[in-house]
């Protein structure tokens, strides 16, 4: 069955010029491996098309059963010239946990 | 220091200039701590405070420091509390001299030295540095300073936890710094306490790790926590964590008895995880920290344990934080109301453009978000409601151009909207926006031996 991020995982974000970070943290370590499977680069560059210009890459924290998103091109080039509300990209932390990923029943 | 303490407590008292005022006075009285760090500056900050100095060479760092300081003054002195602080912004000196003036009045004159650490002010420095080959590329963009230089507002390199060791050796009970990177304020305190050597890049690692945890305030112990938040407690008198750290380099994250908030695993992992680029590589003047080393665990009720931390050798570079003159932006706001509130402010945003193109203003951006609709979450947001059920949503618009004439024209478009638009709009009681100029940030890296940290020391 399908399952919002949001019940699996929660997540903080930030900013470096126009690159917004997301990082994805499961909540049970248990769930850690569905993350790394499923949560790809090309899954979240997917999921936020639309909202950023440039690609997305990913980086795996094992350790802390996170996920490290940088999001390119996402904040209207971002700090004071963006026009954004979100200008550092602070939410985009929850506009990733609205995605679904299968899970077991 | 003859005999070194088993554990060191370093307090982070400020996350940035505007942080809760209450919270360095909670730091230094609430329990025992042997430094209190303050970070007050962000990127754009240095070209605010640069203005301020042309303007007024006794001006140019972050005034609130001198008033928080004044109130916590009596307790640092009377306990030996240390303070870390880049609140010197563009003007150390000055930052230093208005602390001492306020020690005097206390009457804690001789009872105070103060430390500053500068050299990281580049300003005066560009042409002569860009003539000898020093192109400060953006990062981002790859262009050379060149390209902006006539419009540069301020230039400062981000200096590390060595001069801050080097007043506190000296001495100095309060160092006030220039642009030192958030994590030096709390590694430098480390560092001088346990006679760490600045190329034991573990120990260096781990202090930079305290250093990320503590530097946004309380986002380490309950703020702007989204794991189970709605359980985190009386967050209205939170407690801003502290660091307790030993010689070995692992440390705690803790906070002062009977305040509020929560330090737990969860919600220091989401810091760890704030504004982290690649996590094998977290880049200081300092060393490089692998953040994919650390471990975590509970050690005890709002007690966090940190270990493990490795680090790597530091680069030969430094970041440079440039600002300029970018140009003008404006943001327009009215509100629409049920039915159809998001449809008319979609067709109130239609007409808007009309207007502006029929005008023939130059703007490099026109940006429209829906808020209440899809501003923080864009297209997503609107997949899993009915957007027919929402009950209002802020129209807002903003503009960004060269031009400031284009820019004025522009918030002289969105109150005629109110009579002469879709219908059900109110909530434009701010009146018409006002043009704001545009500091953009420029980074960019140079060779450290470029950059000569300097510190004085100032008797109160």
């Amino acid at each position: 069955m399908k399952r919002k991020l949001v019940a699996l995982a929660h997540a903080r974000s930030g900013d470096k010029g126009d690159t917004a970070n997301v990082g994805l943290i499961a909540k049970k370590a248990k769930d850690y491996p569905l993350l790394v499977k499923q949560v790809t680069a090309a899954r979240v560059a997917r999921h936020f098309k639309g909202m950023i210009t440039g690609p997305v890459e990913r980086f795996e924290l094992p350790n802390l059963h996170a996920l490290n998103f940088l999001l390119h091109g996402a904040l209207d080039g971002g700090g004071t010239i963006s026009l954004k509300t979100d200008a550092q990209g602070k939410v985009f932390s929850t506009a990733l946990l609205r995605m679904e990923i299968e899970v077991k029943r | 220091m003859s005999a070194r303490a088993a554990t060191v407590r370093v307090a982070g008292g400020q996350g940035f200039w505007g942080d809760w005022l209450e919270a360095p006075y909670r730091q230094v009285t609430g329990g025992p701590v042997d430094y209190l760090m303050m970070d007050y500056l962000a990127e754009v900050t240095m070209s605010i405070l640069q203005k301020q100095k042309s303007r007024d060479a006794t001006r140019g760092y972050a005034t609130d420091f001198v008033d928080q300081m004044e109130r916590i003054l009596p307790t640092v002195v009377e306990r030996g509390i240390k303070v870390t602080a880049n609140a010197g912004g563009v003007n150390p000196r000055a930052c230093a001299m208005a602390v001492a003036e306020v020690a005097r009045r206390l009457g804690l004159a001789r009872k105070l030295t103060l430390g500053v650490v500068t050299g990281d002010d580049l300003l005066g420095r560009l042409d002569g540095l860009i003539a000898r080959g020093h192109d400060l590329k953006n990062l981002d963009s790859g262009r050379p300073l060149q390209d902006v230089r006539d419009r540069v507002l301020s230039a400062n390199a981000y200096l590390g936890a060595a001069p801050v060791v080097e007043a506190l050796q000296r001495g100095a009970q309060v160092v006030i710094t220039g642009r030192v990177t958030d994590t030096g304020l709390t590694l430098g305190p480390l560092m001088h306490a346990f006679g760490w050597a600045p190329d034991a890049w573990d120990r260096i690692a781990a202090g930079t790790v305290a250093g990320h945890i503590i530097e946004c305030g309380a986002q380490a112990s309950g703020g702007n926590c989204l794991s189970d938040w709605k359980t985190i407690p009386n967050l209205a008198a939170v407690g801003y964590p502290i660091v307790e750290a030993r010689a070995d380099g692992t440390f705690d994250i803790v906070k002062h008895p009977g305040t509020g908030g929560r330090i737990d695993v969860a919600g220091v992992t989401e810091q760890l995880v704030y504004e982290m680029g690649d996590p094998r590589s977290y880049i200081t003047p300092d060393g490089v920290a692998d953040f994919t080393t650390i471990q975590l665990a509970q050690v005890g009720k709002d007690r966090v344990r940190v270990s493990g931390v490795q680090g790597k050798p530091a680069t030969d570079k430094l970041k440079v934080s440039i600002a300029y003159f970018y140009g003008y932006k404006a943001v327009g706001t009215l509100v629409y109301a049920w039915p159809d509130a998001l449809e008319k402010a979609q067709a109130a945003d239609t007409i808007l453009r009309q207007r502006l193109d029929a005008l023939g203003l130059e703007f490099d951006a026109i940006l429209t978000e829906f808020v209440g609709a899809n501003a923080t979450h864009g297209p997503l947001a609107l997949q899993d409601i009915d957007a027919a059920t929402i009950p209002e949503v802020q129209l807002r618009v903003g503009v960004r151009s060269r031009d400031k004439n284009a820019v004025d024209r522009f918030t002289r478009e969105i109150a005629p909207l109110i009579l002469n638009g879709p219908p059900s709009v109110t909530g434009f009681a701010g009146g018409r926006p006002k043009p704001e100029e545009i500091v953009a940030y420029w980074p960019a890296l140079i060779d450290k031996k470029m950059v000569e940290p300097l510190v004085e020391l100032i008797e109160a």
